[in-house]
């Protein structure tokens, strides 16, 4: 456990070094404040409270922007160590393997964390005591920054993959996009394409919620925009979720999935991994 | 032909049996034996590409054996369970990289806390290899030969029992080499066990207990310098010293058995093979006053290396 923090620590401490923490942060922070108080605007026909709103829309950004920061903190964790020499010697420190990655995957959440906590856990704050608003739309905004951490953390361990699979830093940076497109974009647009085409409705409600679930990016949305009512009114999906089957704790146990199935496939290629 | 090990009854530190490595097809490393006891220092030579740091990354377990058996401290280092053994040893790797853009105290801090060592034992080794005052300087910055020193450093972190030191003085000035050299005398007598890899022959004779010779993979040759010498059945070199003039005259005395290699006014260099070598030096002392002084010339590492690198295997 003690390895696991010195690893964690060295990692944290990078982040901090080139600015990362602080630059994600402001990004977070920034996004978090615009579309609070743009979203402030229409509350007064809809009836729903302004944190609802911000939870809509940072939900709906943050599919795009949490996986983007949590690749480019991830990619060159593997390579980039094999790459620069430094693993070797790290190897031979008492060390495993397992440890090493945990270590890293430790401190890159802790950087996400921060900047989740700071930059989107700021906003709010700031939110409130400008504007006064009440505080009842807290826990679905609690919720959100919390389930954007696991969504940043599935990205992460995806890019350790991608990272101890390829050979050449550049490698790992094309796949990390690659991976980002797949899981962001194209994902959800060959559903909907799919769903479109489909004249004979051959694709079932049993199916597609499976579809859905496959995917952690839909499961992020599914969790936040149905999770809390005030907020599923505001985004105008009310009871989609739980219609379609999908209980909070399935979506979260299959976001987990996706973050200790890639940690596993790259424990398991770093051991055979020779140096 | 490999000098046998004498039998002992302690157990070795390292020892490989039968080792062979194979890269996508290439024989890296093919059927080396060796052991080595607590306390000795082994040097490794051979031209680069001979295998040398292959050999040391399957003894730190970076690397697994095609076939064959890698021991260190008792067990196998590519298993997970020998991790905890690391704490003992220290590796100094061929080109050492760290990570550029710490500070090389905060390089040394990071390892140290990986094995458990304080902080006041990291500001002592910056000292001692001449760091302490760069020690707040990103490692980016730093010269070869200071990153040498900083890859010293943090190889010494713990007291290691063993060390894997991969071309240790690379990149180090004269002065330097000698302290290295000093400081790795002071380990030895203290009983740590090193491996290390040179090129620098002249510098690693007198140190090491015993050399084992890499080509192309093969062990070709292993033993200390004598055995060595007499594996390779080199001439032993003889300088006579004379009363001035007389040097040929002696040299017409002395008979057969020799070569005579030169001959100066006062000075006559003889080589012999290492049986001849009593006999001649006999008839040299029996030529009373006129010799002045006898000089076996000690065999030089370089002249066995090159004899094993050019000579065929045998």
């Amino acid at each position: 456990m003690k390895m696991l923090w010195v690893l964690a620590m060295k990692e944290l401490r990078d982040g901090f070094r080139n600015r990362w923490v602080a630059a994600a942060i402001v990004v977070l922070g920034i996004l978090a404040l615009t579309l609070s108080v743009l979203g402030s605007a229409p509350t007064g026909s809809v009836r729903v409270s302004e944190l609802d709103i911000s939870v809509v829309s940072l939900a709906s950004l943050s599919v795009y922007l949490i996986p983007l920061i949590a690749l480019m903190l991830s990619f060159d964790a593997m390579v980039g160590e094999f790459e620069r020499g430094t693993m070797m010697l790290l190897l031979t420190y008492p060390v495993t393997r397992w440890q090493i990655i945990m270590g890293k995957f430790l401190g890159h959440v802790l950087i996400l964390s921060i900047a989740i906590l700071l930059g989107y856990g700021g906003a709010v704050v700031v939110l409130t005591l400008v504007t006064g608003s009440s505080t009842e739309g807290w826990p679905a905004y609690a919720m959100m920054m919390a389930s954007s951490l696991v969504l940043g953390a599935v990205f992460i361990a995806l890019g350790y993959l991608v990272s101890v699979l390829v050979r050449e830093r550049a490698t790992a940076i094309g796949a990390a996009i690659g991976l980002w497109l797949v899981f962001v974009v194209l994902y959800d647009l060959l559903l909907f394409g799919a769903l479109t085409m489909d004249k004979d409705q051959l694709i079932g409600q049993q199916l597609f919620s499976m579809l859905m679930l496959v995917s952690p990016t839909d499961t992020y949305r599914i969790l936040n925009l149905s999770s809390f009512e005030g907020v599923s009114e505001a985004a105008g999906i009310a009871g989609v979720a739980s219609e379609a089957g999908l209980s909070g704790a399935l979506l979260i146990s299959v976001m987990l999935v996706w973050v200790i199935a890639p940690l596993m496939a790259t424990l398991l290629v770093f051991q055979r991994r020779e140096l | 032909m490999q000098m046998t090990v004498s039998q002992s009854t302690i157990q070795p530190v390292i020892s490989l049996d039968s080792v062979s490595k194979i890269y996508g097809g290439e024989t890296v490393v093919s059927a080396v034996d060796f052991k080595v006891r607590p306390g000795e220092c082994v040097v490794l030579v051979g031209h680069n590409g001979a295998g040398k740091t292959t050999l040391m990354k399957l003894m730190l377990g970076l690397t697994r054996p095609s076939s064959g058996e890698v021991n260190v401290f008792g067990s196998n280092p590519a298993f997970s369970a020998a991790v905890a053994q690391h704490k003992t040893l220290g590796y100094l790797p061929e080109s050492v990289a760290f990570y550029d853009a710490m500070t090389g105290r905060e390089v040394l801090a990071f390892y140290a806390r990986l094995k458990g060592v304080s902080n006041s034992d990291c500001e002592h080794l910056l000292d001692s290899v001449g760091l302490g005052d760069a020690a707040k300087r990103r490692v980016a910055t730093y010269s070869k030969g200071m990153r040498q020193r900083l890859g010293l450093a943090q190889a010494m972190l713990g007291n290691p029992q063993l060390l894997f030191l991969d071309e240790p003085t690379t990149g180090l000035d004269p002065g330097l080499r000698h302290q290295f050299y000093e400081l790795i005398d002071a380990l030895h007598k203290e009983g740590v066990t090193s491996l290390i890899s040179s090129h620098a022959l002249s510098e690693v004779e007198a140190r090491a207990n015993r050399f084992i010779i890499m080509k192309a993979g093969v062990m070709i040759a292993s033993g200390s310098l004598d055995e060595l010498y007499l594996q390779a059945a080199l001439p032993v070199r003889l300088e006579v010293s004379v009363a001035a003039g007389q040097a040929s005259s002696v040299a017409d005395r002395l008979g057969s058995g020799l070569t005579i290699d030169k001959i100066g006014n006062e000075k006559l260099q003889l080589s012999c093979f290492n049986g001849d070598k009593m006999p001649l030096i006999r008839r040299i002392s029996e030529l009373g006053d006129v010799v002045s002084d006898l000089q076996i010339l000690p065999p030089r590492l370089d002249e066995v290396y090159s004899h094993f690198m050019n000579g065929e295997r045998s």
